[in-house]
């Protein structure tokens, strides 16, 4: 096939330039925050605030009000929920956000098979970025822009808190403060990346690129531009190969991550397994 | 006039309901290293988090330099050397990364490093012999230069009071004595160090006072007066056999290489 072709053709469509320009912005977006997720070890975290955000998405959506909010007030109140149930009962952490993302989770499909149509149902499960519509894409700009922004002013501070909480603690640093920006960002990225991969697989945008990073780098830095290039990579591959294929473009972007990550397990120049297993 | 430097008064701590350190009262006057003996689960690493605000006392109040904890740590005054058992080695910091961020506290929002931060690191990392390990990735120093780094990182934030967890755990000798050298000097510069250890024969070398802690602080004072045989029995409730009181690891050493050559 013409490689040329094969890029330029789905171009001719405006809801194609659209879904490859979002697809972009998530995928950057996501895995620069992939990095704090995989180093604080919150992959976890991410699984359950991705999927608690469920009920908070469709009731902005009843209310007409930006997804973002209500996600934002559904993923922050599930971890404050795992909190509260941890230290008040035995049951252990695990167990307990196993158990309210999944409760959270259900709540969401009861309301939308309530109150919207099927269709909506499986845009917000599995994503629908080749029909997003206007306002969704400025939500995805806007929330962005405020990830990005936030991230660039506190990188040190919030890479410190991965590290090392205890020493930010000790030169009078607010980690809780720093606790709930992390988290806040968490719900809202999960909005955004909703809107290309649906909230099922969003985890992979926040988890995937960042894994994929650190077995590339030893430095902080480097380890976001690899995450970065490799998220957008994913995320714009994933649409082209979607549309060519006519599969599920969601899926798409993944199984690319995935198969970028497995390629840095094997190949990585330090702590790749070839290396592993020359140097053992 | 002697400062007092580090003032606890009548702290008690509990944890779920159990008292792990009950009513301990202690003032540190500036300008001394004070040695902090207990066996494990004594309280030690519970007097440090109480000192730093980590952990809210049940009763009684701290002071550092006349001031509480909040200020003094917004005003850099003091510095504090966890155990390094929880510090993840595989992240991807560099041994100046470290001890940058202790730094932080001297920053702006974007903890942008200026000179006097890059000099102040890079001066602490000469004096623990680690300035030309500076652009390694942690997990590839040895143990003991991965205390000497968080130690370098106390250094950075020139603090006149550190507070130092086991910092001889699991380091060789030599970075043990360089430490120890360290310490003198410092105290030499008026500082004051708070220093829990388990090698007993080491704290009569460079410590000045003493805290024997066993739930609840035993006795402190001037090092020969409190370590006493009948003082570390009470404290280590009559085994002090097993604690290697009779010489420091270092002395030892040097006896067996003598022995050898």
């Amino acid at each position: 096939m013409d490689l040329i072709q094969w890029f330029a053709a789905p171009l001719q469509h405006e809801f194609m330039v659209k879904a490859i320009l979002v697809s972009a912005l998530v995928g950057l977006v996501c895995s620069a925050l992939s990095c704090y997720m995989t180093l604080k070890g919150w992959a976890l975290m991410g699984d359950a605030v991705s999927h608690a955000v469920l009920p908070g998405v469709v009731i902005a959506y009843v209310l007409n009000i930006p997804f973002a909010i209500g996600a934002f007030v559904f993923g922050v109140g599930s971890v404050i929920a795992i909190g509260f149930i941890k230290s008040k009962t035995r049951v252990k952490e695990d167990t307990v956000i196993g158990l309210v993302f999944t409760g959270f989770f259900a709540l969401g499909i009861v309301l939308i098979s309530k109150i919207t149509s099927t269709v909506d149902l499986s845009h917000i499960l599995f994503g629908n970025v080749l029909g997003i519509s206007d306002s969704d894409i400025i939500q995805t700009i806007v929330i962005s822009v405020i990830t990005l922004v936030t991230l660039a002013i506190l990188r040190k501070d919030l890479v410190l808190f991965c590290f090392d909480s205890t020493h930010a603690q000790s030169i009078g640093i607010n980690i809780v403060f720093l606790y709930y920006v992390l988290l806040s960002l968490l719900s809202l990225t999960a909005v955004a990346g909703l809107q290309t991969v649906g909230i099922i697989l969003v985890v992979a945008m926040l988890v995937t690129p960042g894994a994929t990073a650190y077995l590339l780098s030893d430095r902080f830095d480097h380890m976001v531009l690899i995450a970065m290039a490799s998220g957008v990579f994913s995320s714009v591959m994933g649409t082209y190969i979607s549309y060519h294929i006519d599969g599920s473009t969601g899926g798409c972007i993944v199984v690319l991550q995935t198969l970028l990550f497995v390629v840095a397990m094997i190949f990585a120049p330090k702590h790749g397994l070839l290396v592993r297993a020359k140097n053992s | 006039m002697e400062q007092i430097s580090i003032d606890i008064e009548n702290v008690t701590v509990a944890y779920h309901g159990k008292v792990a350190l009950h009513s301990a009262s202690l003032q540190l006057k500036a300008g001394t290293i004070c040695g902090l003996v207990g066996m494990n689960g004594a309280g030690k690493s519970t007097l440090f988090k109480a000192v730093m605000g980590f952990v809210k006392p049940a009763s009684g109040r701290v002071l550092i330099n006349g001031l509480p904890i909040r200020q003094v740590q917004k005003q850099n005054l003091v510095a504090y050397v966890p155990q390094s058992e929880e510090v993840d080695w595989n992240f991807p910091v560099s041994v100046h990364d470290v001890v940058m961020m202790g730094r932080y506290g001297y920053m702006n929002l974007l903890r942008i490093p200026r000179s006097p931060d890059k000099r102040a690191v890079r001066d602490s990392l000469e004096r623990v012999e680690m300035w030309q390990m500076h652009d390694r990735q942690i997990g590839e120093l040895s143990g003991g230069q991965k205390k000497r780094t968080f130690f370098a990182r106390a250094l950075a934030q020139q603090s006149t009071v550190l507070l130092l967890d086991e910092p001889f755990a699991g380091v060789d000798i030599k970075t043990e004595k360089m430490m120890i050298n360290l310490l003198m000097e410092l105290r030499q510069a008026g500082y004051t160090v708070l220093i829990s250890t388990h090698d007993l024969a080491s704290v009569t070398t460079f410590c000045d006072q003493v805290v024997l802690i066993n739930r609840t602080i035993l006795a402190y004072g001037k090092t020969s007066e409190v370590f006493t045989e009948e003082n570390l029995s009470r404290t280590f409730g009559g085994s002090v056999g097993d604690f290697g009181f009779a010489k420091s690891r270092s002395t030892q050493r040097s006896q067996e290489e003598q022995e050898w050559t």
